[in-house]
């Protein structure tokens, strides 16, 4: 393999030899290659839209899914209602984080004596991973109020939120848990030889190493709930979703199914990019630069 | 010399499942005494060191520390480690945390330190064993001997009365195990009662007080360095140096 | 390297040029029914989804008083189109008389709403399914004329505050709710105008049940509906009142894709059953129950 051109400053050189190791194509390789994959792209891209275009049918999807007309006019009623949305997915998360956190630490605590409590965890978990979110929903927002105890709430919104907070902590419980399995025993292990009792060991020591781990499957099931408050519409809450329903039915127009779409994608777009600065910021602090890979 | 010796092992058995690793030990050791453990890889050596602060269970068998019986029921485990010190062959800092902090964690948390003075502590041990400059270091940074030499220094900040070093430079490029066996020499000089399994046989011959052979789970021969390594009595002793000479290692 | 490469990428380019002359000679909106030109209703020149068969779709459940009869069929719950009880399902069944079908040539498929405006082939000849005309919806689809006109109810429990009001302003501080698809929401948010945030429902289930829970204090749809309602699905429940004006007042339609001449023969239709009494009697039959409900204003 041809040694990569004259270029002496360190950084270039640890680049070309890292994306080596790693297989990907660096200089003049890596540029021919970017350049056949933005021309396939684009041929494939332009070839879609000839067919799609041609097709008989397109006119009129075109005026049903995709008319600025329909877009504009419901844009407007389509956000507002999306901040029901962002209301519940945050008071949900904020929930879910420490409330899932508990279960998968009960889930961790070891002897007999605190079996119950891990049989608890282990029947709370599959039982809420298991049961449709939009089940849980309903029985929830319609059952609990039909029961009529005072002084229980009755708004729906309030009841999606637990239905959320409970069908995710069970979701994000395991994640937790695969993060906490995935701190290797040694950092256990040196932790209480230096005579840190287990709650000590797990808050300073396993709990920061295992969070930082599962930070990426975290903010995936944080996508996941921000997509499940639309089922809080099922109950007749007028999030996102319900409305965009509300806005087709009234105008035999489906477009405002893209408008919704669109500001649902909006917000998860910067939250990944946060994540991905969070996660790269706190690996710069720990790590050399690049010498100890 | 206090009365009771600084560790006490009695009939100290423990099995992995079918696997027999340790049939029978008893071993009584002084304060200020430098005990090396050697023997084949397999043979015990960490798990004894490993039962001795109660990170294993025992099957049967007692352990006392300066006369207070650790094995019995219902002691406290964490009480017990604060005093014992370990250092491991993976070192095993935590990532997260700066050489400081790791330093500091236990002592605040465990011995209820104020920051002030763990840190002033942790200052002090870390200057005497040329680590000052490191101080704000994550472990990522650090190169192996560093990382053991900080390791140490976070067992000694707990101040036990026993360190328990578990192959500590078996992990080191060679020319990093020499500031570690200084450091351990500097503690042995002091009068740090120390336990210690290693394959630096040079180094043991150095700084033991008593050199003990594990083989088939049990302390096959014991005695002062010069008798171990000059004359041992035990024909599986006699082997094992033998193979340990011929490999260049003593 | 570099010319096999280049090679690669121009056959590539080759290629897709090629299908995309393809597909650009391709279908240019040739449509697949026949279009009935003359603008003959005859049965025979029909614009028919299935020929020699009337294709009529409705939502499931299928509620009363627009269907009845119970239901002997494992799809349709609640009522079964078929049996021709219920208002809208003797109205399709008179509508396809005229048009020349018997009862054994009429159809009934599945649509739930949102289906029954998708662009593009429907599956059905007409909808059925208490569909409100308003001229937004008339540019996607085509509206027969008024098969019933209708105004919206209130109904409420029995003995709540809310059953003591007698205006449309009354009604403004309290929770209304509504069905998904029907007209009730936009007339809720224009003409009594609420305080308080309304709920809307994909399910008539779900309504019906908020409303027994407490959760709305109101439920708005049209009269007959809220007539099943009291009479049926919620116990202890009143129509409190109707709305005759604003968009309190409409007519059902039914809904053709735009453009489709049948909604002409249709619309034909129904005046002959207007002018014959058909219509009427078919109201008196099924719709008696819904009267008698006083105007709130």
């Amino acid at each position: 393999m041809a040694v990569e051109g004259d270029r002496s400053s360190g950084t270039e050189v640890d680049e070309s030899r890292r994306s080596r190791i790693l297989g990907a194509l660096s200089g003049a390789d890596g540029r021919r290659g970017v350049a056949i994959a933005v021309l396939s792209t684009i041929v494939f891209v332009v070839l879609v839209g000839v067919v799609i275009a041609n097709s008989p049918g397109w006119p009129a999807v075109h005026a049903g899914f995709f008319s600025w007309h329909y877009f504009k006019g419901s844009l407007p009623e389509i956000a507002r209602a999306f901040l029901l949305n962002c209301k519940i997915f945050l008071i949900a998360e904020c929930l879910i984080l420490p409330f899932a956190l508990l279960i998968a630490v009960l889930r961790s605590l070891p002897g007999p004596v605190f079996f119950p409590l891990r049989a608890l965890a282990i029947i709370y978990a599959d039982f809420f991973r298991g049961v449709p979110t939009i089940l849980v929903i309903f029985i929830l927002a319609t059952g609990v109020p039909g029961l009529g105890i005072a002084g229980v709430p009755t708004s729906v919104v309030f009841w999606g939120i637990v239905a959320l907070v409970l069908i995710y902590s069970a979701y994000v419980s395991e994640v937790y848990r695969a993060g906490i399995d995935s701190v290797h025993p040694s950092q256990e292990a040196a932790a209480r030889s230096l005579g840190l009792t287990r709650g000590q060991t797990l808050r300073k020591v396993i709990l920061p190493q295992a969070i930082r781990r599962v930070i990426p499957p975290l903010l995936n099931d944080f996508i996941g709930l921000q997509k499940d408050t639309a089922l809080v519409g099922t109950v007749g809450a007028i999030e996102a979703f319900n409305q965009t329903q509300i806005t087709s039915d009234a105008t035999f127009n489906f477009t405002s199914y893209l408008a919704a779409a669109l500001l649902f994608v909006a917000i998860t777009i910067p939250l990944a990019r946060l994540t991905d600065w969070l996660i790269a910021r706190d690996r710069r602090r720990r790590q050399a630069s690049g010498a100890f890979a | 010399m206090s009365a009771a010796p600084a560790l006490e092992i009695e009939g100290l058995r423990k099995s992995f499942g079918k696997n027999v690793v340790l049939d029978g030990i008893d071993l009584s050791i002084g304060e200020h005494e430098v005990t090396c453990l050697i023997g084949s890889s397999g043979s015990g050596k960490s798990t004894l060191l490993r039962c001795i602060n109660l990170l294993e269970p025992v099957d049967a068998g007692r352990i006392a520390v300066g006369g207070d019986e650790i094995t019995r029921r219902g002691v406290n485990v964490d009480r017990v480690r604060r005093r014992i010190g370990i250092v491991f062959q993976a070192f095993n800092l935590f990532p997260h945390m700066s050489v400081l902090e790791n330093v500091t964690l236990a002592p605040r948390l465990a011995l209820k330190q104020d920051r002030r003075s763990a840190e002033e502590h942790a200052h002090t041990l870390l200057d005497r064993f040329g680590l000052s400059d490191k101080v704000g270091a994550y472990p990522d940074h650090l190169s192996g001997g560093q990382q053991q030499r900080v390791a140490i220094v976070r067992a000694l900040a707990m101040r036990p009365r026993l360190m328990l070093l578990d192959e500590v430079t078996s992990a080191l490029d060679p020319e990093l195990v020499g500031e570690v066996l200084d450091v351990i020499g500097e503690l042995a000089a002091g009068g740090m009662t120390m336990v210690i399994a290693t394959h630096e046989m040079g180094f043991a011959r150095d700084i033991a007080t008593r050199v003990c052979f594990l083989d088939g789970g049990v302390i096959l021969e014991q005695g002062p360095p010069a008798q171990m390594f000059g004359s041992p009595r035990e024909p599986r002793t006699q082997q094992f140096l033998q193979r340990i000479i011929a490999a260049h290692r003593l | 390297m570099n010319r096999s490469r280049a090679l690669r990428l121009l056959g590539l380019v080759a290629l897709a040029a090629a299908v995309a002359t393809v597909a650009g000679c391709g279908g240019s909106g040739t449509p697949t029914t026949q279009t009935n030109a003359s603008g003959s209703c005859a049965k025979s020149q029909l614009t028919l989804v299935k020929p020699g068969q009337l294709t009529i779709g409705t939502d499931n459940p299928a509620y009363p008083p627009w269907y009845a009869g119970g239901t002997k069929s494992s799809f349709w719950k609640v009522n079964d189109p078929s049996d021709g009880k219920g208002f809208e399902s003797a109205t399709a069944y008179a509508v396809a008389r005229q048009l020349g079908f018997t009862p054994s040539q009429v159809h009934w498929t599945y649509v739930p709403f949102a289906r029954s405006y998708t662009p593009g082939q429907k599956s059905f000849d007409f909808d059925i399914n208490q569909i409100s005309y308003t001229p937004v919806r008339a540019k996607a689809v085509a509206f027969s004329t008024s098969y019933y006109d209708v105004n919206q109810a209130v109904v409420v429990l029995k003995g709540t505050p809310i059953s003591k009001v007698h205006t449309i302003a009354g009604l403004r501080s309290y929770k209304l709710g509504a069905q998904l698809g029907s007209t009730s929401y936009s007339f809720i948010t224009s003409t009594i105008k609420p305080t308080t945030q309304t709920a809307v429902y994909p399910q008539n289930a779900t309504a019906v049940q908020s409303l027994k829970n407490g959760q709305i204090n109101g439920l708005v749809v049209d009269l007959p509906t809220a007539f099943y309602v009291t009479a049926v699905q919620v116990p202890h429940s009143e129509v409190l009142g109707q709305f005759t004006s604003g968009g309190g007042a409409g007519y059902f339609g039914m809904v053709f894709s735009k453009g489709n001449p049948l909604a002409k023969c249709v619309d034909k239709a129904l005046a002959k059953l207007r002018t014959n009494g058909t219509l009427h009697q078919i109201q008196q039959k099924w719709l008696s129950k819904a009267t008698g409900a006083p105007v709130l204003k």
